[in-house]
């Protein structure tokens, strides 16, 4: 399988990622080589093999649903680009 | 003091018990160091005041007499560990002011044990490559040269900076993250012992994720008792981690010198790759040959899954990475570039965030996962990692006890020499390693030589699940073979 240009345009949209006009042949190139390289795994019969969820089998850990932590909001805060009065600011998303 | 920086952790624990040094001199002695070797862009972040107040506190325990494990041992800490109120930018734009609020299980492991912080090391972007040539940061410039020559190397990624830091004797030891390799492609470029572990033996929290069901935590050291002295410390159970196992650590340090006789050596056949260069495969056999008189029984054994390992990473990695790196929105930390909506902004952010290759890696890991594409990538990525896990299973319930192979297909190469037009040829350099990581087992890369131009070279011993033990007393008797080898200082 290989990408054409409007597929590039197409997964940088889903990842969230501008990617300009000129940028696109480029990374369109280098998508179809990794695609290249894992079309291998094709070869491979996998007919009745269970995909891996767990590289190291355990039983998953739970704990009582009770609140553990919280009352730190000047910390959660102290890295964001914009806030205010302990909210995190963002480009207006509703008109 | 010079000759400080160049003591094992053994050695120096020794000298700070007996009071030969205080744990104040010998970490003055490495950020002199560090001062002076700038050259190799190792460290990203100093810390200088917080390593003077940490060895001050050791100290007063050593004169008090409550030592911890790893008292006043300077310790150099890879940017991918969140390290509070401490600088931790994971070799990316995205995150170059970051100030974490909080300590990683691992790093908080050390300082528990009276371990003393010299500054963060540099990593390739969100330990994204096999070089360091991917950081922020710049490239890391290995402290190891070919003979008769100045050009510059890489020391191998993602953890160059602490492998260089170990190589240089900028600091006794390092952590390390290692998804595909990051540990011991990096400690085999350098001649430094590294060790990943079994997958959930570290914690894993506070760690900048890449993948997380391939991320594991190790130390880089200059000997292989160095890194069983390492490891013990930064393992151990974290509630905080649901990945990290409930299970006791051992005294790893206590594998050092026990008899290997009567152990299974499995050389796995489809390590052996066409146009490997002779001077592995030779190094390779040494490495077989040197078990076998140390009393291991070396057998040839068929991981028949091999080849498609590399293949499968790089669809389940990106994949992981995709849905990781989504966090980094200009919304709650990091860098913001202003758009003409929310959906602009984000784009923008992570635009100018985000270097080639990790913009890459995101967008092959939200193809895979994409609808339509999801089955014919990723899953049946997921069921040829199941088939790679069996091949070592099958051999551990043969008997086997460990694999030889070599760490990696070829000595460093130099800076940018390497996946300018193709990023595959890059990938290549994990070949070996990779399968480890997508069957969760673990793997230590001891030096084992140098090849004809002076550079080090390592052989990669592959354990059954928590068994490092066996890997530390298998490295160990490599070690006492093949003697250790030291970079000439330029810097």
């Amino acid at each position: 399988m290989s990408v054409d240009a409007d597929t590039v345009r197409r997964i940088a949209h889903l990842a969230r990622i501008a990617v300009a006009d000129d940028e696109v042949e480029h990374l369109r190139g280098e998508i179809n080589a990794i695609l290249a390289f894992v079309e291998q795994l094709s070869e491979v019969n996998v007919e009745g093999v269970e995909p891996m969820t767990s590289v190291m089998p355990m039983t998953m850990k739970k704990r009582a649903d009770a609140v553990t932590d919280g009352g730190n909001a000047d910390a959660v805060l102290r890295n964001a680009p914009a806030t205010q009065d302990h909210f995190f600011l963002v480009p207006k998303v509703v008109e | 003091m010079a000759e400080l920086t160049s003591l094992t952790i053994s050695d120096a624990r020794d000298g700070l018990k007996k009071k030969s040094f205080s744990a104040a001199e010998l970490a003055d002695a490495h950020l002199a160091a560090m001062e002076k070797a700038r050259a190799l862009n190792a460290y990203v972040l100093e810390t200088p005041e917080r390593a003077h107040a940490m060895a001050k506190a050791s100290d007063a325990r050593i004169a008090a007499g409550k030592a911890g494990p790893l008292e006043g041992i300077p310790i150099a800490v890879k940017d991918m560990f969140c390290t509070e109120g401490v600088r931790s930018t994971a070799g990316s734009r995205i995150l170059k002011n970051f100030i974490p609020a909080y300590e990683s299980t691992v790093t908080a492991n050390l300082w528990r044990d009276g371990a003393v912080m010299l500054g963060k090391t540099n990593n390739d972007e969100f330990a994204m490559g096999s070089s360091n040539e991917t950081s922020h940061f710049g490239p890391v410039i290995s402290p190891w040269r070919r003979k008769g020559a100045n050009t510059p190397l890489v020391p191998g990624g993602s953890s160059g900076g602490s492998a260089a830091a170990v190589a240089a004797n900028l600091a006794l030891g390092a952590t390390g993250t290692d998804t595909g390799g990051s540990i011991r492609q990096p400690a085999a470029f350098t001649g430094t012992v590294g060790m990943k572990p079994t997958y959930g033996r570290c914690s894993r929290w506070g760690i900048v994720a890449f993948a997380s069901s391939l991320d594991q935590a190790g130390p880089f050291t200059r000997t292989v008792r160095d890194a069983a002295i390492l490891l013990r410390a930064m393992s151990g159970h974290d509630p905080k981690d649901t990945t990290s196992v409930d299970r006791a650590v051992p005294n790893y340090e206590a594998a050092i010198g026990k008899s290997i006789k009567g152990m299974k050596i499995g050389i796995p056949k489809e390590y052996r790759l066409d146009g490997m260069p002779a001077e592995i495969e030779t190094l390779w056999r040494r490495g077989a040959d040197w078990l076998k008189a140390a009393g291991a029984e070396i057998i040839d054994v068929s991981l028949p899954h091999t080849k498609y390992a590399l293949p499968a990473y790089y669809i389940v990695a990106p994949a992981e990475a995709s849905s990781n790196l989504a966090r980094y929105d200009g919304v709650r930390y990091g860098l913001r570039v202003a758009g003409r909506d929310i959906t602009d902004m984000y784009q923008k952010t992570r635009a100018e965030g985000f270097g080639p290759e990790v913009r890459r890696r995101v967008m092959i890991g939200t193809y895979v996962l994409s609808a339509g594409y999801y089955d014919a990538y990723y899953l049946r990525a997921q069921k040829v990692r199941t088939l790679i896990k069996k091949d070592f299973e099958d051999c551990f319930n043969a008997g086997v006890h460990a694999m030889l192979t070599p760490a990696t297909p070829s000595a460093a190469f130099g800076v940018g020499e390497k996946g300018q037009a193709d990023p595959v040829e890059m990938y290549l350099n994990d070949v070996f390693t990779v399968t480890v990581n997508m069957a969760g087992l673990p793997g230590i890369s001891v030096p084992a030589g140098l090849d004809g131009q002076g550079l080090p070279l390592g052989l990669q011993l592959i354990g059954r699940p928590f068994d490092e033990e066996m890997l530390f007393s298998l490295g160990e008797a490599i070690e006492q073979a093949a003697g250790r080898f030291i970079p000439q200082k330029w810097w």
